[in-house]
């Protein structure tokens, strides 16, 4: 018998580096894989019970890989223009924008998160940015590269991340840290927990309700020990982060976005808003502004596959004899209790409802082209 | 009837010229839930190490081989309505095939199950 984990990574040239849970997470159980460069835990007691516990109640992941990344500094709102094609001079304190980074093609080089702490709250920065973990060291040399000097970057390498997801993350974290219940989506701030200063936004990328929170390392023991001390909470590994967010649609970067694929094709062209498609300023914006006229050649879309048989990441689409795709993602989805995929295909085949076939070990299997997400977002807006 | 082992983690159950495989209890433990499992049709032939079945997991596929030469004779069709027979149950009811043993000499290159504990405890 032999398996490839496919979101196994193993980078084998370098030593994996341990997160501040290491020795936590294997206390726990957890199976530990190397992914973008750490030892991570992959699973502990399944990736399907872990799965429907998130999908029921809550679930904590330790995604300290992901890159934190402070900005300050004279024109930070202008120079992150510059990169980001959000609107950031817009972007209120307190609040999160979903963005990425596009290099001078319009090819997306890593997607993120964005926000303004505001009255110089965490560290007084003006900006704080999470990116993801295997292109951290790249964005940030991307970054430098395109910043003024004025503008100081400087990469919080000492706080741990955790995202606390689920339907009782709400109450979870009221029970340690009742003003949390406050907080609707996308909005973050600053708060205190027996002494220890935590950054928190109601964000994560399960399509739960949920929060993810910036902890200094030498904290976050104490914390995540705190957290699975409640009732509603259990550690949660990367095989079920990975189901739950395809689950919700939710675009995986390295997987369905590369440097390969645009903004508007990837769906995310609401990451843009009205300001900066009209007035551009942002590297990559001639490709934006391209595809938002005339199309993208390609899209992103959601696949449900007949039968039991997953198709995953690197399976081809066809359209009777024509490839028309690539699967970029794709596995068993234990919430909808059948196989599902995200891939890319060509513009004419990327209707819903389109009937489509994949080739799975030579096998033609049945597929369509499905609405996302697959399983309905559940986060906490306004009412 | 005898049982053997092999080092890819299968396990195969002899009586009289038919061998019956599965994956071991430990290689179910390794893979997580199991959602799929392709099966050889009857009457395939096949050579000591070929590609004989595949194991989905919920993150990942995996090849199970021939662990000896053989025609398949049956496929345990349970499976395919209960895919995780073989994590509940992967030494017994969650077999995979059965072959008409080609050649009775490849078996004795095979472990033992106190060999095969030994092997696994050391991995």
């Amino acid at each position: 018998m032999s398996g490839n984990d496919d979101i196994a990574h193993i980078e084998e040239e370098l030593p994996l580096q341990d997160l501040p849970l290491d020795t936590w997470h294997r206390a726990k159980g957890a199976r530990m894989v190397g992914f973008a460069g750490y030892h991570m835990p992959i699973q502990y007691e399944g990736i399907m019970a872990e799965h429907s516990w998130t999908r029921e109640h809550a679930g904590l992941f330790d995604v300290s890989h992901m890159g934190q990344i402070s900005f300050s500094g004279e024109g930070v709102d202008e120079a992150l223009e510059h990169l980001l094609p959000s609107d950031i001079k817009g972007l209120q304190p307190f609040r999160q924008r979903y963005s990425m980074l596009l290099d001078e093609e319009g090819g997306i080089l890593d997607d993120l998160m964005v926000s303004r702490p505001g009255d110089g709250a965490f560290d007084g920065a003006a900006i704080y940015m999470v990116v993801n973990g295997a292109t951290k060291y790249d964005d940030m040399g991307w970054m430098i590269e395109h910043l003024p000097d004025e503008v100081v970057m400087n990469h919080m390498d000492e706080q741990a991340l955790l995202a606390l997801q689920g339907p009782e993350a709400g109450e979870a974290l009221a029970s340690l840290i009742p003003e949390t219940a406050d907080l609707l989506f996308m909005q973050s701030g600053p708060f205190t927990w027996r002494g220890v200063s935590l950054w928190i936004s109601r964000s994560g990328y399960t399509g739960e309700d949920g929060f993810e929170i910036s902890v200094p390392a030498e904290d976050v023991v104490l914390l995540a020990d705190a957290l699975c001390a409640l009732p509603q909470v259990k550690p949660i590994g990367l095989g079920a982060r990975d189901s739950l967010r395809l689950e919700a649609g939710l675009p995986l970067y390295g997987h369905d976005l590369t440097p390969a694929v645009s903004t508007i094709g990837a769906d995310l062209g609401f990451a843009i808003q009205k300001r900066r498609r009209e007035e551009g300023g942002f590297i990559g914006h001639v490709r934006v502004m391209k595809e938002l006229a005339d199309g993208p050649a390609a899209r992103r879309v959601g696949l449900k596959i007949e039968g039991r048989l997953p198709a995953r990441e690197g399976a081809t689409i066809y359209a009777g004899a024509s490839q028309v795709g690539e699967v970029t993602s794709g596995g068993f989805a234990p919430t909808v209790g059948a196989p599902i995929a995200m891939g890319w295909v060509s513009l004419p085949h990327a209707a819903v409802d389109t009937a489509l076939e994949i080739e799975v070990r030579g096998k033609r299997i049945a597929a369509t082209v499905a609405p996302m997400p697959f399983v309905p977002h559940r986060y906490r807006r306004k009412a | 009837m005898s049982r053997y082992f092999t080092d890819e983690h299968e396990w195969i159950d002899v009586e009289g010229e038919i061998a019956t495989v599965g994956i071991t209890d430990y290689a179910q433990e390794q893979l997580g839930d199991i959602v799929f499992v392709e099966l050889p049709a009857e009457g395939t032939n096949f050579e000591k190490g070929d590609d004989a079945a595949v194991v989905e997991s919920v993150k990942a596929a995996s090849d199970v081989y021939a662990p000896i030469s053989g025609e398949v004779v049956e496929s345990n069709s349970a499976l395919e309505d209960e895919p995780a027979l073989v994590n509940s149950d992967a030494e017994e009811d969650g077999w995979f095939f059965k072959l008409r043993i080609a050649d009775a000499s490849e078996l004795e290159g095979l472990m033992t199950e106190a060999a095969y504990k030994k092997f696994v405890a050391a991995l």
